[in-house]
């Protein structure tokens, strides 16, 4: 049994639980209908109306929002709250497409704080924790999302965003910081960069790491356990349901526990937008039943997740998602077979002496699709020999062979030549999208 | 008696080479012999330098990917067969060459020779036993 910021919503009876997300889910969509005209015009073209949302087995009934849907009314056309109750402004950082704009009241703000102080606390943090923020402070909501949870703790928060990276060390190092949080890739790269400044993990105090904003993998959490002497937790969230928080690892780490009391969760087949039953993987989606300025209804978010209510060790009963494998916009099609960048990185990681820097290349040539992995060699994959450098690449290739299911051609690249990422990694260049 | 060789992983791009050359010249660092071996993908750069430690480190300190091996070096008399005779005694040993490169000394009429073998100890043994070996102090004169 482990710590908890708010016992009794996170330790709730099922029965609890959907009473009280029935009751948020009927005056939150009593609400947008009133207030949105988005969601007024969309639930009457469905033939749905408030008074057929009772309770949370209604919620199918409601139709989807979707990404593009923000889009359309950008900037304020989704907000459910006058603009002056808004007191902070986020914004997605627009990688796939036109950015997107979401809004907080002040009770939303502290719904937030709420949720990361949740994670925070499940991470084994309470108010005597350093908290060293390096995820960046602006639009992104990394930053400040951390920030909040942490204040409200009690915590010492370190606000240092991204960048700098010797001075994120010698920082961490003397204001002896006890929790870090940041993308899993820029973990890695402060390991490194530690590792070539003669810093070792017994120099530093950091005693648990919470990584989140990309996906990641069980290899990748071990490497960092290792370089930096924490131990590594998974947290989730996205600009538009909140930010970090929206899910979050306890200690046994073996899916996230979502907020469900603020944000219903949903598995559905992404094709057909039919609901999947428990267990079963598919495109999340998320019904926020509790927030004032941007409560999206049926939002998709184009995660892969499987969900899960079996009983975990830690005594919280909120539903778990298990770790989403990628988005459905980072999954690669090569040679017909769905592959995702998480895979490669696994396979990769399964090689001893591997690191976790990587670039994979997928072009189309003669009409057949090729997929590159250009891998750093470090000094425990480095010979003199021919042979033994060839012995590792063959390793790797079908390391990466036996997950995917599809040959790729390795390419050994020398130590640092690959980007390093102080924020979401980009580990793919599709060059057929430059083709078609 | 063993030498350290130093061991380069060099990225099949241009400038690579010179980027590494450049360094051994900024610190300085006296090439006595070198091979490279290359894939189609990468390569690696074998080096036998006049001061190791220096060497070592200034790559080092240039972002290279830089080993060190232990290699015999084999002073061998410059003339026909003379390099035969010291295969044959690694043959007879059960000795295998994992790769092998040579130079001419400064001194005259003899060639130094730079072996890779899978079994340093025994190598050094039937070697000694005919021919000079060089001493990395030798090496860097």
């Amino acid at each position: 049994m482990g710590n908890y910021y708010n016992k009794a919503m996170e330790c709730a009876t099922l029965y609890e639980m959907e009473a009280l997300q029935s009751f948020r889910l009927s005056q939150t969509v009593r609400r947008v209908y009133e207030k949105v005209p988005f969601y007024r015009d969309r639930m009457i073209a469905n033939g749905v109306s408030p008074d057929d949302i009772k309770n949370v087995n209604d919620l199918h009934k409601l139709p989807f929002v979707m990404k593009q849907d923000l889009r359309d009314t950008y900037p304020y056309g989704l907000f459910a709250a006058p603009l002056d109750e808004v007191v902070r402004l986020h914004a997605s950082s627009g990688t796939t497409g036109k950015q997107i704009v979401v809004g907080y009241t002040r009770n939303d703000l502290e719904i937030w704080d709420e949720c990361a102080a949740r994670a925070l606390t499940a991470a084994g943090g309470d108010k005597t924790d350093f908290m060293h923020v390096s995820y960046g402070y602006g639009l992104f909501t990394g930053g400040l999302g951390i920030h909040g949870g942490a204040e409200k703790i009690g915590m010492t928060v370190i606000p240092v965003s991204t960048g700098n990276t010797a001075r994120q060390i010698n920082i961490i190092k003397d204001f002896g910081s006890t929790l870090i949080c940041c993308t899993p890739s820029y973990a890695m790269f402060i390991a490194e960069t530690m590792r070539d400044m003669g810093i070792s993990k017994d120099d530093i105090k950091l005693k648990a790491g919470l990584f989140g904003a990309e996906p990641w993998t069980q290899e990748m959490r071990h490497t960092l356990e290792e370089m930096l002497g924490l131990k590594a937790y998974d947290i989730y969230g996205l600009t538009e349901i909140i930010g970090p928080g929206v899910a979050f690892e306890c200690e046994e780490q073996t899916g996230m526990h979502i907020c469900e009391d603020h944000f219903i969760p949903e598995i559905i087949d992404p094709d057909t937008g039919e609901v999947l039953p428990l267990g079963e993987q598919g495109e999340l989606v998320f019904t926020c039943i509790t927030k004032e300025a941007f409560p999206l209804l049926r939002y998709r978010t184009r995660d892969i997740a499987v969900l899960s209510r079996e009983k975990c060790s830690c005594g919280r009963t909120l539903i778990k998602m298990l770790k989403p494998k990628g988005r459905t916009d980072d999954m690669l099609i090569i040679r017909g077979v769905n592959v995702f960048p998480s895979q490669i990185e696994t396979a990769l990681l399964s090689v001893a002496g591997s690191q976790p820097f990587y670039h994979i290349e997928v072009d189309r040539i003669n009409n057949n699709d090729s997929l590159e992995i250009q891998v750093e060699v470090s000094e425990a994959m480095f010979s003199d020999t021919i042979k033994s450098m060839e012995d590792v690449e063959n390793a790797i290739k079908r390391a990466v062979e036996s997950v995917i299911g599809i040959s790729a051609k390795i390419t050994m690249c020398g130590p640092k030549t690959l980007k390093r990422f102080e924020g979401k990694a980009s580990h793919v260049t599709d060059k057929r999208k430059l083709l078609d | 008696m063993l030498i350290k060789q130093l061991s380069v992983f060099v990225e099949n791009k241009q400038g690579r080479l010179s980027a590494i050359t450049d360094i051994l010249r900024e610190s300085g660092i006296d090439i006595r012999a070198l091979s490279l071996a290359d894939t189609r993908d990468f390569g690696i750069l074998r080096l036998i330098v006049n001061d190791v430690d220096k060497a070592y480190s200034a790559l080092k300190s240039g972002e290279c990917l830089v080993s060190l091996t232990d290699v015999i070096a084999v002073s061998i008399e410059d003339k026909p067969g003379g390099l035969t005779e010291a295969m044959d005694l690694l043959t007879q040993a059960d000795i295998s060459v994992e790769y092998m490169y040579a130079f001419i000394s400064k001194s005259a009429g003899s060639a130094s020779v730079i072996l890779r073998v899978d079994d340093n100890k025994k190598a050094v043994e039937v070697l000694s036993a005919k021919f000079k070996l060089l001493t990395q102090a030798e090496i860097a004169v």
